[in-house]
């Protein structure tokens, strides 16, 4: 710890600024969660901005009426899938890449991140519309792995630069292969950076809207799509819309607080670490 | 057979992923090519007619593809240019001792990692003309109420304003990193010098951090560009097509209109666009002496 310092006008000053942009920035999200709380009535009258009343008919009724539940479900499956299988091909790429020093391959994976999705949505569509995949967990699947995958790649390539070697070889002079001594040997050492990894690719599927906007339908429709789809009725529903939204971010917002710490170094790809 | 694994261990491993990516991007990319190339409806009775560069020659006496360029530009820049400075505003005033400075770390990540769509939401609220925050604060300080996201002249501002609030703290955050890690001796060597703060933040600190500034435009830059949830959730375009950036129309394009050639052709050049700023930029980074 440093020595306590005298508290000067400047250190004064420089608490107000930070704290008040803090609050400045938290502000949309207060506001989100106090209209959730609130009856149409309420929102409509703006001359009583902070009354609350703490009702909780906006979210029975987006579980009762527009049953958000299955969308919770769909979303869920979609992220699990497209982490796990991102895991599956992204970890061995990735530990190739840092280990031989395939610079190449990893440029390809950082084409991956810049590309537009859009680019790729209509032969997607096309496609899976001829193989019947459309509205399916598959297709789903497979679009968000185009996201979850590079940036499991990205993020475990300086990782897995980080360990030490030695741990493979001698894995091997005890009769280990070396992809034996990858899941039995490097892997378990790597758990914090899988788990992070993880949790910031299941978020980014999650967070997905576009490939789902075109390749989910009624069976397999995630989140982002069902709170979307609440701005399409004549007269919005607007504490039926916050309470959604509450649903759909907090999950996240909770996530990140577990990895706030990788969440600067993931966004960047490694080059900045947080 | 371990063996031949063993000395092929390079492909065993990346093979998956690139075959993957080969499948999902590489062969779609080209399918897009192709198909910017023909003209269809994506209908199963009238196969793609080959029209050569039709497409691309109708595009661009397009008003609306020169307007989409123009936006999806005017929205880059501007959002960009506004969150670097106000990112290493912030950065420098967050790198001074603060109480609780983890905790106010953290709480600056959620504006990043919040659902886009669900962000949008909340901010067609805040500017609802009649219900919204946003006009209730102006009516307060006398001022009169605005359309905000309805009104043709200030939908485009009132985008680049969220985008602002929802990317501002990334870049302070990589910029309050970079800070962290500079050398303390050329400040103490300029306050022997009799350097003023001013001096010693435009002479010292910006030339040092300009590696880490590279990587946060870079990066910026890119998603800023591929701006979509943000604009179809809140106004899809409109009003009319107010804020159609290139993204946007060449959604409706396709999957409105269903006309896939011409998306098609816009898509190609939309992604020859991203990808040569990209190149582009990148290239000029590794001359400033960063790694990716």
């Amino acid at each position: 710890m440093s020595r306590k310092k005298p508290i000067t006008t400047k250190s004064i000053l420089t608490h107000v600024g930070v704290y008040l942009s803090l609050f400045l920035f938290l502000l949309p999200f207060l506001w989100m969660l106090l209209a959730s709380f609130k009856t149409q009535v309420q929102i409509l009258d703006t001359s009583k901005l902070f009354e609350i009343t703490a009702n909780l008919s906006n979210y029975l009724s987006v579980f009762n009426e527009y049953s958000f539940l299955s969308f919770i479900w769909n979303s869920f499956v979609v992220g699990i899938g497209a982490t796990i299988f991102g895991l599956i091909l992204g970890l061995p790429a990735a530990y190739s890449i840092a280990k031989y020093k395939q610079e190449g391959l990893g440029l390809l994976i950082l084409v991956a991140r810049i590309v537009p999705g859009i680019s790729f949505l209509i032969p997607w569509f096309i496609i899976f519309s001829k193989l019947q995949l459309i509205d399916t967990y598959t297709s789903l699947i497979l679009s968000h792995m185009l996201v979850t995958m590079p940036f499991i790649i990205w993020v475990m390539i300086p990782f897995f630069e980080g360990l030490p070697h030695e741990l493979e070889e001698s894995a091997r002079v005890d009769g280990c292969s070396i992809p034996g001594a990858f899941v039995r040997v490097m892997l378990p050492i790597s758990g914090p950076g899988i788990v992070t990894s993880s949790i910031l690719a299941f978020i980014f599927s999650w967070n997905n809207f576009m490939f789902s906007l075109i390749l989910a339908g009624d069976n397999t429709k995630t989140l982002p799509i069902a709170v979307f789809n609440f701005i399409s009725y004549s007269e919005i529903n607007w504490g039926g819309l916050m309470a959604a939204s509450v649903i759909i971010t907090a999950p996240v917002l909770i996530l990140a607080l577990f990895c706030q710490k990788y969440i600067i170094a993931g966004l960047t790809g490694g080059s900045v670490k947080g | 057979m371990t063996n031949w694994i063993d000395r092929n261990i390079k492909w065993v491993f990346t093979m998956p992923a690139v075959i993957f990516v080969a499948l999902m991007m590489v062969a779609p990319v080209g399918y897009t090519f192709w198909l910017s190339f023909h003209e269809w409806s994506m209908s199963n009775i009238s196969p793609p007619l080959w029209v050569a560069f039709q497409n691309y020659l109708e595009l661009f006496q397009d008003e609306l593809f020169i307007k989409s360029l123009k936006l999806m530009f005017y929205f880059t820049i501007v959002a960009v240019t506004a969150e670097t400075v106000l990112g290493v505003g912030l950065a420098i005033l967050m790198s001074q001792n603060i109480v609780g400075k983890g905790l106010v770390k953290t709480l600056f990540l959620l504006p990043m990692v919040a659902t886009p769509v669900a962000v949008g939401l909340i901010w067609v609220l805040i500017y609802e003309p009649n219900i919204g925050i946003a006009n209730v604060f102006l009516e307060k300080l006398g001022l009169p109420g605005q359309e905000w996201l309805t009104s043709q002249s200030l939908v485009m501002p009132s985008l680049i304003f969220i985008d602002i609030w929802e990317w501002t703290p990334m870049i302070a955050l990589i910029v309050l990193a970079g800070l962290v890690s500079l050398p303390k001796d050329p400040y103490e060597a300029a306050m022997i010098d009799g350097a003023n703060t001013w001096q010693s933040f435009t002479k010292i600190t910006l030339p040092l951090l300009k590696p880490t500034l590279y990587s946060a435009v870079l990066l910026r830059m890119i998603d800023a560009l591929k701006t979509f949830d943000i604009i179809y959730a809140t106004t899809q375009g409109g009003p009319g097509t107010s804020s159609q950036t290139i993204n946007i129309y060449g959604y409706v394009l396709g999957f409105q209109y269903f006309k896939i050639g011409q998306a098609s052709a816009l898509l190609m050049i939309f992604f020859i666009i991203v990808l040569s700023i990209s190149i582009f930029t990148i290239l000029l980074r590794k001359r400033a002496g960063v790694n990716l």
